[in-house]
């Protein structure tokens, strides 16, 4: 890790006046680049850094500013979650786990205890993919601009089956898997001092539209909150991730459903899958293959099986397609 | 960690880059020379209420850091983990740093009372903080349950993972002190062991329990 310079900023202004770029633009970038970049709970950063990825120059950490870790609930107003909030304080937040349990279990299963305590919300939607040709200095890959995916004909079993003909990275946050279940959305302000609203899905670029970024967020801008709409009495949710080994990992594969139950049918639903592309997908046609209809095991394999019919898998991550159908039927049994 | 060649001297001379000078104008303070890293400001960094934000780095500054109790003075740059400060700067060897990347959890301590990879948390980010590592737990004279019941159901093998499992445990009864098996699994499933001593070590966890 190469020498910087500290800075704890102390509002968001101050750290917005500070910041010249996003840890994504000075990827590969050499030392003494001038580059001035956020760090919140810095476990995706110290990662990048680490390996020699990323070098900035200065570092503005943002842990500093206060009332920007808030967890609210309003009935009306549904759920407010701070960009510092950490994950371990989502885990414990008994609301969430009350009305949001797809978002709890998807928090609850994200790395260790131990990260969980220092990784916060902002920084787990901002973190970069884990695909290890991205992660490797050694690989200038399709993301850092050389037009290669390495992962095409490289070691993908861990790689995209959807979307995935350019770059097979998936995208790393399985929180947000659950968050787009929910409908959130991410709340950014720049250094104006404006702030917008961005439905999650839009948050996330997908690497045909931009190979370099992973999210919109520029460098004038700052995630301060995430917002969940309220859920109807009858919302069941349900998150699944399948994962190599059960003491913690990365998803193979992970799926958030979000069930409106009323008069025992399904009146409306969401599917979201993670680490099946490079970006969460939601699954349009399977969810509508579900409104209308009371849930029985029959129409939730249809769902799971409708989700596959486009898959490409790469020569060694074909096992996620009966993964992903098992996980999605499962999924939507459950949170009934 | 690889170490960058020292780069200090174009820092403060050649201009390149963003200055410490022009980065603190921005930042709305007037005057600043390089020494005062080492004087002033720190006291301002300690003091409960910040008002007096200041660049640090990327060279050394002298910090001080809460640990087990007592104030430790200490010179490390920003980019010193807390895990390397415990170790190398105050020879408090009992957090271990294995994958050094917040997989393997061989270096946890607690900060304000919560336990974090100390590998991925700077030094000077734990100031102001309560920091409590494995030797802030107990003393040879006086074992914390845990500790005993570790030696007790032989819950080690080489003892690299331990110091962090004794961490995480110790952590996990203080607020749950009733738990079952499951729980326990649950609990320390972000601490690997190589030798594979879990069995063990889930059992003196349980039986620590007991004792508490």
């Amino acid at each position: 890790m190469h020498k910087f310079s500290w800075y704890e900023a102390g509002s968001v202004e101050d750290a917005l006046a500070k910041v010249n770029a996003t840890v994504s633009e000075i990827v590969g970038r050499k030392p003494n680049n001038s580059s001035v970049v956020f760090k919140a709970g810095g476990v995706d950063l110290m990662d990048l850094m680490k390996e020699g990825l990323v070098n900035p120059e200065t570092i503005v950490s943002i842990k500093s500013i206060p009332g920007l870790d808030k967890i609210e609930y309003d009935d009306k107003a549904g759920l407010r979650i701070g960009a510092n909030a950490t994950l371990g304080e989502i885990e414990n937040n008994e609301i969430i786990k009350e009305k949001y349990l797809a978002l709890h279990q998807a928090v609850a299963e994200a790395g260790t205890a131990q990260l969980r305590n220092s990784a916060t919300l902002g920084g787990n939607l901002a973190q970069r993919t884990r695909c290890w040709y991205f992660r490797s200095i050694h690989h200038v890959c399709f993301r850092k601009g050389s037009g290669v995916c390495y992962a095409q004909h490289g070691e993908n079993e861990f790689h995209a089956i959807i979307n995935n003909s350019k770059c097979a990275s998936v995208h790393a946050s399985s929180v947000s898997t659950a968050l787009m279940a929910f409908k959130a959305k991410v709340v950014i302000m720049d250094s104006e001092g404006k702030k917008k609203e961005v439905e999650i899905g839009d948050f996330f670029v997908h690497p045909e539209t931009d190979e370099k970024r992973e999210n919109i967020l520029k460098a004038n801008e700052l995630i301060t909150e995430v917002v969940i709409p309220p859920v109807t009495t009858g919302t069941k949710s349900h998150y699944i991730k399948y994962v190599a080994r059960e003491s913690h990992d990365w998803a193979l594969a992970d799926v958030a459903v979000t069930l409106e139950m009323t008069g025992g049918k399904c009146r409306r639903a969401e599917i979201v899958i993670g680490a099946a592309a490079p970006v969460p997908l939601r699954l349009d046609e399977p969810a509508k293959a579900l409104e209308g209809h009371s849930i029985n095991e029959k129409l939730a394999k249809k769902a799971g099986d409708i989700a596959m019919r486009n898959a490409t898998p790469l020569a060694k991550n074909a096992y996620k397609i009966p993964v992903f159908r098992a996980i999605i039927k499962r999924a939507i049994l459950k949170a009934v | 960690m690889k170490k960058s060649k020292d780069k200090s001297v174009r820092y403060s001379k050649s201009g390149k880059g963003i200055s410490r000078r022009g980065f603190l104008k921005g930042a709305g303070l007037t005057t600043v020379g390089t020494v005062a890293l080492t004087g002033g400001i720190l006291s301002d960094v300690h003091a409960e209420e910040r008002t007096n934000r200041e660049v640090l780095g990327p060279d050394a500054v002298v910090i001080s850091l809460k640990i087990n109790g007592r104030v430790r003075s200490l010179a490390v740059e920003p980019r010193t983990t807390l895990a390397s400060a415990l170790r190398d700067h105050l020879g408090l060897t009992g957090t271990k740093i294995g994958c050094d990347r917040g997989a393997c959890s061989a270096c946890t301590v607690w900060l304000d009372g919560k336990p974090v990879n100390s590998c991925l948390t700077l030094a000077v980010e734990a100031v102001g903080k309560e920091i409590t590592t494995i030797e802030g737990l107990g003393s040879e004279e006086n074992l914390h349950p845990v500790q005993e019941a570790f030696i007790e159901h032989d819950a080690s093998q080489c003892g690299f993972c331990t110091p962090a499992m004794v961490m995480t445990a110790a952590h996990f009864l203080k607020h749950n002190p009733n738990p079952d098996l499951e729980e326990v699994k649950v609990a320390l499933r972000g601490n690997f062991c190589r030798c594979g001593t879990h069995p063990n070590v889930f059992k003196a966890t349980i039986a620590a329990s007991k004792k508490m």
